[in-house]
């Protein structure tokens, strides 16, 4: 599996790990609502850290956990679900969340260039053609008119 | 008015390109249907009941000379030689095919034009005052922040996919005429007691299916803080804006929901948070009013006989200026205004000839501007009073003449069941059979100000909820009928029409308007308007007459 992180393609060195699954070695990513349950054990894993969030997520629920996470991907149930774009602002600027940062699920490669203007700089594809797209994509616009993350 | 430069020529440009792109995949099936959707309407492309349709910016409603050319040439090379002005006032062509639209883009490009967020869940056009800097009830010219807040939405990374749409309106006068009260956000410019003027900030108004007048949640923000307090309200919205049910998804909704106290305090909150650092600079305004500078009136207008000789020689020209001019605030100039709503037209249409002749007249006679209005009309806005004869005899010929401003036969409508797919029942053809019966203008001059307000369906696009007639079309078992109500006003003391009663059939459309205007003549007292004397006796005596035989 590959991905798209700071404008190249790499690979996907993380597991994405369902709530009911057990927690393997290696760098994981959970939901919100499992970090929020398993928290006292999870920061005795050995590998990196990262959650999911969900667009109804509460992102300043995180505030005390920013420099514990290494990931934090903002999953699109629906491309037309604009909350993400808000949760990757406040992670960024709020928070002063500085790692990885990815979008996945249903978002559209056209919504890229403002995704990396709102703070994403990695992006899960939802098919392999899409990654030169949604690098081509990156690029859309070379001005702006307001201030944002990016 | 406002120039690009090189970042917004960039922008547009970057912006055709993108679309471009857009289509092709679409048309090459890369693209599905639902998501070629969501980026078409974003760059103002419907698809209606014949073909698609394209919604193109007026930024305030403020238009260029070549900008109007350049409509003129794209109804005739790309369209069926019209095009149609909104209540927003925007522009519409209605017959452009779905894989020149990026083309159609290109063109307008070339004159400072563009379609983005003209649809869609997002920002929409900025809209104000048709009477902007000129108007004699001005507090502050409000098309420089206009000009500001259309840059700030423009591709705004953050506000792109919305709950639903999203829509501000600016008005600097004492009197509103950008129904700042119906907007998602109303900002009115306004002094504070040391005089420095600010915004007074209103939110959740809205037309469409439950219409609200808007609250004010700020009654006084410094104007350096006018795009932090935006960024606010947007984010809360975005963030809490219900996605579950679109009729429920506009802002108004959540305020209600939330309550305006508890509301308040979660813009205030985010404000508080946000507006040090990125405030508004002096020098931003400064440079932005540059822009929208008066033009070059001349001292001797009001020196001028002619003007005076020919309204007392001349009483079909004396009629017209009485209804289609209004005071400017240099004296021996008008603000001249183009009724669209010619008898035998649509309400907003206009052709391609008559866009090269409006193009040739705003050149001579207004500085080679033109606006549009919200009630789909146009404004010469700065016509010397020596010009006017000439300019009217010319308008007259071009069937842009009809002294009707502000009266009964000014009708706003929507395209309706004609053209549009969310429609449940024509208007076109009722607002005609309407102004047939008010074919004696002098009936229709003693009935005075009057507006009458016609949509298609509970959409809402011609505001019929604050017209002080409105009708509504709806749909009963696969048949037209109509609702009307009584004294709705988008004016400083905004008001939502009253339900008469039960709908009348299409037939019965243009008696139960004759009716209603009989009870006003027969009970009016003195110079007492429609809409004052339906506030003082209220809808009753008007029931009784249109139901009588019921």
């Amino acid at each position: 599996m590959q991905i798209i992180k700071d404008k190249h393609i790499v690979d996907d060195t993380w597991q994405h790990i369902a709530d009911d699954a057990t927690i393997p070695a290696g760098d994981v990513s959970v939901s919100l609502a499992r970090w929020q349950q398993e928290k006292h054990l999870l920061i005795h894993h050995k590998g990196k850290l990262g959650v999911r969030l969900h667009p109804a997520d509460a992102v300043t629920e995180l505030a005390g956990d920013i420099s514990r996470l290494e990931l934090i991907e903002l999953d699109f149930p629906d491309f037309a679900d604009g909350r993400s774009f808000s949760q990757a602002w406040l992670l960024r600027e709020r928070l002063g969340y500085g790692a990885e940062l990815r979008a996945t699920g249903q978002y559209m490669p056209d919504q890229a260039f403002y995704l990396a203007r709102v703070g994403v700089n990695a992006f899960n594809p939802e098919k392999f053609k899409d990654l030169p797209v949604i690098l081509a994509k990156l690029n859309d616009f070379t001005v702006n008119y307001q201030r944002s993350v990016n | 008015m406002y120039q690009y430069n090189e970042i917004d020529q960039t922008l547009v440009d970057e912006r055709v390109a993108q679309f471009r792109w857009q289509t092709e995949q679409f048309l090459k099936g890369e693209l599905s249907e639902d998501r070629f959707r969501a980026l078409r309407l974003r760059n103002g492309i419907y698809i209606q009941i014949h073909a698609p349709m394209l919604r193109v910016a007026i930024p305030y409603g403020l238009l260029s000379s070549k900008q109007i050319r350049k409509l003129a040439h794209i109804a005739r090379t790309y369209d069926k030689n019209y095009c149609h002005f909104t209540t927003r006032q925007n522009v519409q062509f209605n017959w452009p095919k779905i894989e020149q639209t990026p083309d159609i883009l290109a063109e307008l490009a070339t004159v400072q034009m563009h379609a983005i967020q003209t649809s869609g869940n997002c920002m929409r056009n900025t809209t104000s005052d048709h009477l902007a800097g000129v108007c004699v009830d001005e507090i502050e010219d409000p098309r420089p922040y206009c000009e500001v807040i259309r840059q700030w939405t423009t591709l705004h990374p953050e506000f792109d996919y919305l709950p639903r749409k999203f829509k501000i309106a600016v008005s600097g006068a004492v009197h509103d005429r950008a129904a700042t009260q119906f907007h998602d956000v109303g900002l009115h410019l306004v002094k504070n007691d040391a005089g420095v003027v600010g915004f007074k900030v209103l939110v959740g108004g809205g037309l469409g299916r439950t219409p609200i007048i808007g609250r004010v949640i700020r009654p006084y923000l410094e104007q350096r803080h006018l795009l932090s307090y935006l960024e606010a309200i947007l984010r809360i919205y975005n963030l809490f804006g219900r996605r579950d049910n679109k009729y429920k998804a506009r802002i108004k909704i959540l305020l209600k929901e939330t309550g305006i106290e508890k509301f308040t305090a979660m813009v205030e909150q985010e404000w508080q948070l946000i507006k040090d650092g990125r405030e508004l600079s002096a020098d931003t305004v400064t440079a932005m009013k540059a822009h929208f500078i008066p033009p070059a009136y001349l001292p001797n207008a009001v020196g001028d006989k002619s003007f005076a000789l020919y309204l007392a020689s001349d009483s079909a020209f004396a009629t017209w200026v009485k209804y289609n001019t209004v005071a400017h605030k240099v004296t021996g100039y008008k603000a001249v205004f183009l009724s669209l709503k010619a008898p035998d037209v649509p309400p907003g249409d206009v052709t391609d000839i008559q866009l090269d002749a409006i193009a040739d007249l705003a050149d001579r006679y207004s500085f080679s501007e033109v606006r549009t209005t919200h009630r789909q009309n146009l404004i010469f806005a700065d016509v010397n009073q020596t010009d006017l004869y000439a300019l009217w005899q010319q308008l007259d010929a071009l069937k842009l003449a009809t002294p009707n401003i502000g009266t009964a036969t000014d009708i706003i409508c929507c395209p309706g069941l004609d053209f549009c797919s969310l429609a449940n029942a024509s208007s076109i053809d009722v607002t005609k059979e309407i102004n047939d019966a008010l074919d004696d203008m002098d009936y229709v001059h003693d009935i005075g100000e009057l507006k009458i307000n016609f949509s298609g369906c509970m959409n809402g696009c011609a505001h019929q909820s604050v017209g002080h007639i409105g009708i509504l079309g709806v749909d009963k078992k696969g048949t037209q009928w109509y609702q009307i109500t009584l004294g709705g006003s988008s004016d400083n003391e905004a008001a939502i029409g009253e339900r008469l009663g039960p709908a009348v059939a299409k037939s019965e459309v243009t008696q139960t308007i004759v009716t209603i205007l009989d009870v006003y003549v027969q009970q009016r007292l003195e110079e007492e308007s429609f809409l004052d004397m339906v506030k003082r006796v209220g809808i009753s005596p008007f029931q009784e007459q249109v139901y009588a035989n019921h």
